[in-house]
């Protein structure tokens, strides 16, 4: 057995000990152990990579392992992990320890919550390991499904809607997805779904046609661009995020969204690199879209968590955004954002989540002055607020400077031009959190009943105080995981190459 | 006469000692000789069915294909395995029915409701055995009409009855159909073997016409639309253990037999285009009327019913094409398939019978009341939506992939936004357990050992068929095309 697997066994063991945990303190227990666990492990996991390629071992994928499942189909079970999964395992697991935390005094049903929880984060690490393209998908759907149930019975708000909508927009892209998979595979030889196989034309595997790829990479792109909030599909997100309780949030802006990009740029790009040149234009088109609309929208509402899920439209889209632009320091800057993004956003949603436990408003219009009710909070808001719009030595601002780097490198001007387009978008997050920490943290405060609040408990600030540890850790020294990252996108962009689109107009 | 050709039937011979034993022993048990009362007992019938499967799923691997009796009767490893799937899955009806044959209206009828129901089992056993178009019609009947006793078995209740006329008029309707359908398949190629019928058959008009005829007609078996008006009455109206083995039993064996006559005795070039053409656009309208339906039930049961028709389209996506993958799919859809519904109608059987409520609002904060019943249906109910990791994913994975692997792109592509909407109604019912809250809830209740089994059973398919890998590999060491 591989160590890899234990980022699946883990989650496996948690679901058992919560099923056979009695009372609140004995799931609290199993959780913290657990995920505990699964942050060791994943940090132990980023050291012992670091050193390992330190020390030259050079092969894309380290500490591989396969055990035939299906053998009829070719469907192995095989894990490994480059640059890429190992930062985004890293992610997950820093979410769902602050997850945790952040859901500690939830009420009622804690164990049935927890339960689904875990299940979902299970999917999201399963997703992270596996290089066989059935076992990806397999954890895809495991992660999509807990949402309804977290949404629907936890949730708040428009809660039915908003669960219902998300799951069947998440399910319909995968059912591109699905149709995708198919291509890829049977295109290719269907005698291996082994990711870096397909794509190194090993084990059996042979190029795909380019017509084929044609087809079968908008599909692809698709199925996993409506995780990642691709424009015109991204309007589950604002609703599912606005309704569903606060780790759910954390984990699914924090985490689950990143499946897509994380997604897109392995399979759909990796595996169709012809097809990526060719018809990469017009997703570059709609992310492009993606990022100034959902800054845009993000001005105009009045919710907090509709703010901030907009702000994440706007912020995914910048990830798929960069790995169209096919280049080293754009990639790199892509999986960078990923990280930053998934830190501040879930430190966002984490706060957000406190303070609407204390004062059971999120509408902007109805709170000011909490700076003095609640310090903690609205300080941790305030570095929240300043890594979103990237101020230099917060995680926001390593991401999008080498984004907008790589990006301008491309030396035509449909490029260039869609660049400087998306470049406004930071102007216009600026614009939205200023006004926001203005309005609702300073001035004084008008409603009687919030003076009497308290700030936050040990719990919460446990969970705060790592993810803005983390934030600023990735905006200090980012340089570790930029090598790390990079490695890891090098082969990747290498393989895809550089072609010039035969049919975009615009070039 | 060579009377070592009986051993090759040793299924449907152990099948028929069952049968007999039971029949003999409900002479005696029946009823109780101090009361003159009833006596109901499970546990007899369960424990010889179960043995009989063993028994027969055990030699399997070291089997040949054989055929006896000059053709009429042909045997494969594979068609063990789909028996077997059958047996298990009548299996978990007995042990469901308990609850439901202990009423005392029941009590007195509770010999006739194995008998019939193994009976019906026998004729599915022939009709999968089949080599002669004859043979294959006397098993389907032997498998429809008991059945019809079967839907009306409360026949004091006015739907049962109801439901049971409607279904024995249908089923005979479509036996005249495949009939016609198999004198006209006579007429083209003069011969009723399976064996023969490929190298003799002259391709034209009449043998395209014979061949609808006999797809309509097992279409009206495997309910697929624009065949499948009687389902939802019918389904509606039996008594829900009936509606749980027509659902899965009757409908799977139906559903492998399709595919083992398409197989091989319309392999041939142009009848196979025909064949083909029209599964399409079967398949198609089955999944997506069906789907539309299902949406707007409120009756639990219809809605089932609704549920399993889209199921059939499903079902049988991996023939298209004729392959060897589409022949393992099929049968490990079957068995995925079984071990979902069949939960799904448990958990409904035994609220039906504790609480005698069955619309889909009455189901509102089912979790609060009884949270393991309803964690039950939400796993089947995931399971037949496909998610993972239970085992309905898998199934429909690989269902997809081999008619995927035949070509049919588009056909794979609709199924699958299907499958989104199917999603939907799915977790409509989720929704009702979990997130509403009602002023009357069904209440607390404990539900009887068999049920509990039964349940135990479902459960145990629905997490580890799909995980793990070698049911799927095993099924796919016997198949064939």
């Amino acid at each position: 057995m591989n160590f890899l697997s234990l980022f699946v066994l883990i989650p496996l063991l948690m679901l058992l000990g919560l099923w056979l945990a009695r009372g609140l303190k004995g799931v609290r227990t199993v959780m913290v152990i657990g995920s505990s666990a699964l942050l060791l492990l994943a940090a132990w996991l980023t050291v012992t990579f670091l050193s390992d390629r330190a020390a030259g071992l050079d092969a894309e994928m380290l500490y591989t392992a396969s055990f035939t499942w299906f053998e009829p189909l070719h469907i192995k079970y095989s894990v490994g992990v480059d640059g890429i999964s190992v930062a985004m395992l890293l992610l997950s697991s820093i979410i769902v320890f602050t997850g945790t935390f952040a859901s500690w005094q939830l009420k009622p049903l804690t164990k049935e919550y927890f339960l689904w929880f875990t299940l979902l984060s299970l999917g999201v690490f399963g997703f992270f390991i596996s290089v066989d393209m059935f076992m990806m998908f397999m954890f895809y759907e495991i992660a999509l499904i807990p949402m309804y149930l977290l949404i629907g019975v936890w949730g708040s708000g428009k809660k039915e809607y908003a669960a219902m909508k998300l799951t069947l927009m998440l399910m319909g892209g995968s059912a591109f997805l699905m149709c995708g998979i198919f291509g890829i595979f049977y295109g290719a030889g269907g005698q291996t779904m082994n990711v870096v196989d397909i794509a190194n034309h090993t084990g059996g595997a042979h190029p795909i046609d380019f017509a084929q790829q044609c087809i079968w990479f908008p599909l692809t792109f698709i199925g996993f661009g409506v995780l990642g909030a691709l424009f015109p599909f991204h309007t589950w997100s604002p609703d599912g995020h606005a309704s569903a309780p606060t780790a759910v949030s954390m984990l699914h802006a924090g985490v689950l969204m990143k499946l897509g990009g994380y997604g897109c740029f392995r399979i759909a790009m990796y595996l169709m690199p012809e097809a990526t040149n060719e018809l990469g234009w017009i997703f570059l088109i709609l992310t492009g879209i993606s990022v100034v609309y959902g800054a845009f929208s993000a001005c105009v509402q009045t919710d907090l968590k509709y703010i901030n899920a907009y702000s994440s439209v706007s912020h995914c889209g910048l990830v798929l955004f960069a790995i169209l632009m096919v280049n080293q320091t754009a990639a790199t800057g892509a999986v960078l954002q990923m990280l930053s993004h998934g830190l501040m956003t879930a430190l966002f949603f984490a706060l957000i989540g406190m303070i609407y436990g204390r004062t059971h408003t999120r509408d902007i219009r109805e709170l000011n002055g909490l700076m003095r009710i609640m310090p903690f909070l609205s300080v941790c808001y305030v570095i929240a607020g300043l890594a979103n719009l990237g101020l230099p030595g917060l995680s926001g601002f390593v991401a999008e400077m080498t984004i907008f780097v790589g990006s301008f490198q491309n030396a035509d001007t449909f490029h260039r031009v869609l660049t400087i387009a998306a470049c406004t978008s930071i102007v216009i997050t600026a614009v939205y959190i200023l006004r926001l920490v203005g309005k609702i943290l300073y001035g004084t405060c008008t409603n009687e009943h919030h003076l009497k609040l308290t700030d936050a408990t040990w719990d919460e600030r446990l969970s705060v105080i790592c993810l803005i540890v983390a934030v600023a850790g990735l905006g200090l020294a980012p340089l570790w995981v930029s090598n790390m990252v990079s490695g890891g996108v090098a082969p990747i962009i290498e393989h895809i190459g550089h072609g010039v689109s035969s049919c975009n107009p615009f070039i | 006469m060579d009377y070592s050709q009986f051993l090759y039937m040793h299924e449907e011979l152990s099948l028929l000692l069952v049968i007999t034993i039971l029949f003999v022993a409900d002479l005696i048990m029946c009823p109780d000789k101090k009361s003159g009362r009833g006596v109901y007992n499970t546990c007899l019938p369960v424990v010889l069915l179960t043995l009989h499967t063993v028994l027969n799923l055990l030699p399997c691997a070291g089997d040949t294909a054989t055929s006896a009796f000059g053709g009429m009767y042909q045997h494969t490893p594979m068609m063990t395995i789909v028996k077997s799937v059958l047996n298990v899955g009548t299996l978990v009806v007995f042990l469901m029915a308990h609850d439901w044959l202990r009423r005392e209206e029941n009590k007195v009828k509770q010999g006739e409701f194995y008998l019939l129901t193994l009976f019906t089992l026998l004729g599915m056993y022939f009709m999968i055995s089949a080599g002669h178009f004859l043979m294959f019609f006397i098993g389907l009947e032997l498998a429809s009409i008991p059945l019809a006793g079967l839907v009306a078995f409360d026949k004091l209740r006015y739907e049962s009855a109801e439901a049971g006329a409607k279904f024995i008029l249908l089923a005979l309707f479509s036996s005249a159909l495949l009939l016609y359908g198999v004198s006209l398949l006579y007429g083209a190629a003069g011969t009723l073997y399976f064996d023969e019928f490929f190298s003799q058959l002259r391709p034209g008009l009449l043998s395209v016409l014979g061949m609808t005829f006999f797809v309509t007609g097992m279409g009206f078996k495997i309910s697929l639309v624009p065949f499948h008006l009687w389902t939802a009455d019918t389904y509606q109206g039996a008594p829900t253990v009936v509606t749980g083995y027509l659902s899965v039993v009757s409908k799977g064996a139906a559903a492998f037999v399709l595919l083992t006559v398409l197989y091989k005795v319309f392999a041939l070039t142009p009848l196979f285009e025909a064949w083909n053409h029209g599964l399409f656009w079967i398949i198609i309208l089955t999944i997506t009327v069906a789907n539309l339906f299902a949406i707007r039930q409120k009756n639990l049961k219809r809605f089932m019913a609704f549920s399993a028709i889209s199921q059939a389209g499903y079902v049988i996506l991996p023939v298209m094409g004729g392959t060897a993958q589409g022949m393992t799919a099929l049968v490990y859809y079957l068995l995925v398939y079984m071990a979902a519904n069949l939960g799904a109608f448990a958990v409904i059987n035994v609220v039906e019978q504790r609480s005698g409520k069955i619309n889909i609002d009455d189901y509102d904060g089912l979790y609060r009341t009884n949270p393991k019943l309803a964690f039950l249906m939400t796993l089947c109910l995931f399971s037949l939506a496909g998610i993972p990791p239970f085992a309905g994913f898998f199934s429909k994975f690989f269902g997809f992939m081999a008619a995927f692997n035949a070509g049919e792109h588009l056909l794979v592509f609709i199924a699958l936004v299907n499958t989104v909407i199917s999603l939907y109604y799915y977790l409509l019912i989720v929704k009702a357990m979990y997130i509403k809250t009602s002023d009357s809830p069904i209440a607390t209740f404990k539900s009887d050992g068999y049920t509990r089994v039964a349940l135990a059973v479902c459960l145990l398919g629905v997490v580890l068929l799909g995980i793990v890998g070698t049911v799927y590999n095993y099924i796919d060491t016997f198949s064939y095309a």
